[in-house]
Formats: structure tokens, C-alpha cells, sequence
């Protein structure tokens, strides 16, 4: 594809990047492919991401495993991604649509930023997320569903927020903590017992690396910690500081903690009754 | 009948570069210098909102003086140009030099053309290559010419006069304070030799960086506020030629 320089590119007016391209190169966005029958069985799929909030900020974390039916097609995929500097993406769904919605979504961020000369607000954000979904449907009818989690520190209210969508670009602002993807039900269900109102960032980290590991033990599209090969998940971490991604290192630590403890409780921490 | 007056060519075309160069030469200065960890910006600028530099991409920057509503113009086209070509290769494969060439065609496109009044813009456009050696300032005038710039441009006002400050404190490696100052310094003294320096305060100021030791791809970064005044004011400016000179 050539970029040829047209009047478009001296238009007045329009900071949104997809926008543009649909104008200058439509053939780059995936909502301009045909949607074909049966597209949904040729791709990987990623599964769970969990997201909780803690005072703050928010961290969001994601299983490394990708399916195609009963194959494991990846074992190191990376479904949880910083949008841009204050907010993060994970994806669940077909992979290949996903990574790729996530990368014009990075752009979309950048390029409005650049022209405007300053950031979308954070509900801004999540907005122009729920419209690039909606392009999308006619591709999610035929399979390609990808279903995003949007989490980031608002910086207008001073908080971590959480926000969900359906296939059909519906948006939910979630509160305290949310997952979505194949394992999503039982990491629902493991946070709804661990969360707290209090965590610090690294205690909400080892919540939702437990819910993970909650939904890989019951979901075999989730993939649970690898300990031969060290691959762990992904977690990053939104705060007034910016988004930060944990390091192998201190995932490490946490999944030893995790690994030791369900050593003596295989179903994790225990909630009281009453 | 009437009949059209008869322009020379090279008339037509010096008209329209002296009514450029009048337009430039009314708007404030531009600065733009290599220091140690890579470009230094500095404008003259009194808006808080209006820029004479911005990001254009992850080590790309590009500064302009001349009428605001064509400069801006050209900085959208220039984002939009880098972000399709990043989005459809890849983030390495927008380079400074691309985006020089696609502003040199439309300048010299629209100098050139009969119907249109030229541009009254200069645009740098700054690179950060992956060593010093790599960092390239390109200087684009009106009628679409490029130049290469070695150590530092200036653009607009009374740029020859700035020029010359710039070019007898200029060594290559200076660190970020000792380059902002030299560039305000130089700013400050547009009058000539014989002026009073004006006094340029930070709210009079619009100062950025391409800053190689930034640890994210975008390299580019405002200095404003208290930051910008404790990088102005940090420590006395060494008198000319009183630094050594084992860079050179």
C-alpha cells in the first residue's frame, strides 16, 4: 500500500485517526473487510482478562494461553496492553482481530492527542473504544468477536476506573473489579470472595493473579502459570504515575506466594462464612 | 479587449518570495539545537495553546514560525502522514527524512503554482537517529528548498542576528540547561549588538526536547512551569569559549 498524499491529509477539522484512514486507506481498518461465514474458526482465540480497582488506581491482568478448538495454538500470547500512558486494554477473542483492534486503538489515543495537544478524557477514551467495537459487528456476526476490557486512572476524578463491552459496542462502566473472556465466570466468582476495598497495587495484583489461576483450573481455554517455561501473566497497573507493567520478576514473586499457598489449600484462600 | 500585464517569470517568482520572507520575517523566533542527550526547541511564544513545536511521531518533532493557521496546517498532515505510515509497516519505518521530503513537495507545490499565494512558513522538522551521529535537523523554507542543518537552525525574526549568538556559544555535547539558555540568550538579543537584550521570562517561553534517554518510544517531551525556570536558572552560563573545547 502507498501512502499518497491527497487533500485529505490537509482537511480541517477531524483528530480521529479511523476516521482518516477509512477516507485515505480504508482497506488497512478491519470493519471495511467482508464478513464471511465460519472466518471465526481460522484464528486463535485468547481468553480470560481480569481487571479490580484498589484506591489509587486499577490493575488488569491476562492469561498468556491462545486456542484454536482443542489445540493450544500460543502459549506466550499477550492480551493485556497500555492504550497509551494513563490507560490499558486487554482483549479477549479472536486473536488476530484483537491484537489488531488494539493497535489502531494505540494509535487512535496518539494521533488525537498529537493533533488536539492534549489527551481524550478517560470516558473519552472508552467511548471511541465502544464505536471501533461497533465497526465491528458485521465480522463479530460471522465469529470474530473481540470483546475488550478498558481500564485506566481518570485523572478528572482522581480514580482507577473499570469499563466492559458487548459484541455490539455496548459499554458498561464496571465497579471494583470485572473480567471478561472464556474463564471469566470463575474469575468473577474467585474475586467476588478475595476482593477488598483496601488493597494496595500489589495486593490487587495477587487478586486477580489468583482469579486467574481460578478460571485456568477450571477452564481449559485459561492457562494457568507455566513453571517449567516462567511464563506468567501479564499485569499492569494504572495510576497518577502512568501506566506501569509489573515486571517478570515481581510477577515471579507473586506466583511463588500463590504456587506455596495453594500447595496447602489447592482451592486457594478461603473467605469466612459469616 | 484588455490585455494582461506581462510578469517575467523570475519576476513572478521573486515577488512571491520576497511577500513570503516579509511574512516570516513579522513573527517571532525558533530555535532548534542539538545538546548532549539530543534536540533542544525553544520558541518565543506567548501562548499557552497555540504551538510553534510539536510531536509528530516517536522521534520526530517539528517547529515552524510564519502564519499560524498554515503551519498548523501542515503539522495535522504531517501526524496524519507519520501515523497511516507507522500503522500500516511498522513504528520504525517513519523517519524524519520522509516526512522533510513530503513537506518540500507541497511547499514547492503550492510556491510554484500559479493560483495560490505561497506559504509564509518555515518549518524544521528534527529527527533522533539511533546514535548522535544518526540525529538530523531538517530546514525547510517556503519555496519547498531543504537545507541539512549541522549544529542548529533559527527561523523567523530577526533570525540572522539570533543566528550569529547561537553560533559562537554553540559546542557540540552541551548539557540541556547550558543549551536552553544559549538559545534564550539568543532569543533575548534579537535587537542586534547594539540593543539591550529583552528580558524572555517562562511564560514568554515554549520549550520541548527529543530526549534519547526517555525510556519510552515517544521521545518527545514539553518542558514548562517550574521545570522549564529551574532549567533557566540553574547555575551561572559559562562565558564564551570558557568551556573546553574537546568535542569539537
Amino acid at each position: 500500500m502507498k501512502v499518497e498524499l491527497t487533500s485529505e491529509f490537509f482537511r480541517i477539522g477531524s483528530s480521529s485517526f479511523t476516521d482518516f484512514v477509512s477516507r485515505v486507506a480504508p482497506d488497512v481498518l478491519p470493519s471495511s473487510r467482508p464478513a464471511l461465514a465460519g472466518v471465526g474458526d481460522l484464528t486463535p482465540h485468547g481468553t480470560t482478562i481480569v481487571a479490580a480497582t484498589f484506591p489509587g488506581g486499577v490493575v488488569v491482568a491476562g492469561d498468556r494461553r491462545a486456542t484454536m478448538g482443542n489445540i493450544i495454538a500460543q502459549r506466550d500470547i499477550e492480551k493485556v496492553f497500555a492504550a497509551d500512558e494513563f490507560s490499558i486494554i486487554g482483549i479477549a477473542g479472536a486473536a488476530g482481530l484483537a491484537v489488531e483492534l488494539v493497535g489502531l486503538f494505540q494509535v487512535e489515543l496518539e494521533h488525537y492527542e498529537k493533533i488536539e495537544g492534549a489527551p481524550l478524557s478517560l470516558v473519552g477514551k472508552a467511548n471511541r473504544l465502544a464505536t471501533m467495537i461497533r465497526l465491528n459487528l458485521g465480522l463479530a456476526m460471522q465469529g470474530l468477536v473481540v470483546v475488550p476490557l478498558f481500564a485506566g486512572w481518570d485523572e478528572a476524578t482522581g480514580e482507577g476506573r473499570i469499563f466492559s463491552y458487548d459484541a455490539t459496542g455496548g459499554r458498561y462502566e464496571e465497579h471494583a473489579y470485572f473480567s471478561v473472556g472464556s474463564g471469566s465466570v470463575f474469575a468473577r466468582g474467585s474475586l467476588k470472595k478475595l476482593y477488598r476495598g483496601d488493597f494496595n497495587a500489589s495486593e490487587a495484583a495477587m487478586a486477580v493473579i489468583q482469579a486467574l489461576y481460578d478460571a485456568a483450573d477450571d477452564d481449559s481455554a485459561t492457562g494457568g502459570p507455566d513453571m517449567a517455561r516462567k511464563i506468567f501473566p501479564v499485569v499492569l497497573a494504572a495510576t497518577e504515575d502512568g501506566v506501569q507493567r509489573f515486571s517478570d520478576e515481581q510477577t515471579a514473586e507473586l506466583i511463588d506466594q500463590l504456587i506455596a499457598s495453594r500447595a496447602q489449600r489447592p482451592d486457594g484462600p478461603g473467605a469466612p462464612l459469616a | 479587449m484588455s490585455m494582461p500585464f506581462y510578469v517575467a517569470p523570475e519576476q513572478q517568482m521573486k515577488d512571491r518570495a520576497d511577500y513570503a520572507r516579509k511574512g516570516i520575517a513579522r513573527g517571532r523566533s525558533v530555535v532548534v539545537l542539538y545538546y548532549a542527550d539530543g534536540i533542544l526547541f525553544v520558541a518565543e511564544n506567548r501562548s499557552q495553546a497555540l504551538h510553534k513545536v510539536s510531536e509528530i511521531y516517536d522521534r520526530v518533532a517539528f517547529a515552524a514560525v510564519g502564519r499560524y493557521n498554515e503551519f498548523e496546517n501542515l503539522r495535522q498532515a504531517g501526524i496524519r502522514y507519520a501515523d497511516v505510515r507507522g500503522y500500516t509497516y511498522d513504528r520504525t519505518d517513519v523517519t524524519g527524512r520522509g516526512l522533510a521530503n513530503m513537506y518540500a513537495q507541497v511547499l514547492g507545490t503550492i510556491f510554484s503554482s500559479g493560483g495560490d499565494k505561497p506559504f509564509e512558513v518555515e518549518i524544521v522538522v528534527a529527527e533522533l537517529g539511533a546514535t548522535p551521529l544518526q540525529d538530523q535537523i531538517y530546514r525547510l523554507t517556503y519555496d519547498g528548498s531543504v537545507a541539512d542543518e549541522a549544529n542548529f537552525a533559527v527561523m523567523g525574526g530577526s533570525a540572522d542576528a539570533i543566528a550569529e549568538i547561537v553560533s559562537t556559544g554553540f559546542r557540540p555535547g552541551l548539557g540541556l540547561n547550558d543549551a536552553a539558555r544559549l538559545a534564550v540568550r539568543a532569543l533575548s538579543s534579537d535587537g542586534g549588538q547594539n540593543a539591550a537584550p529583552r528580558e524572555l521570562g517562562v511564560e514568554a517561553l515554549e520549550v520541548a526536547v527529543l530526549d534519547r534517554t526517555r525510556g519510552m518510544p515517544r521521545k518527545f517531551r514539553r518542558i514548562k512551569g517550574d521545570r522549564l525556570a529551574a532549567l533557566l536558572a540553574n547555575g551561572p552560563e559559562p562565558a564564551d569559549g570558557a568551556v573546553d573545547n574537546a568535542h569539537d
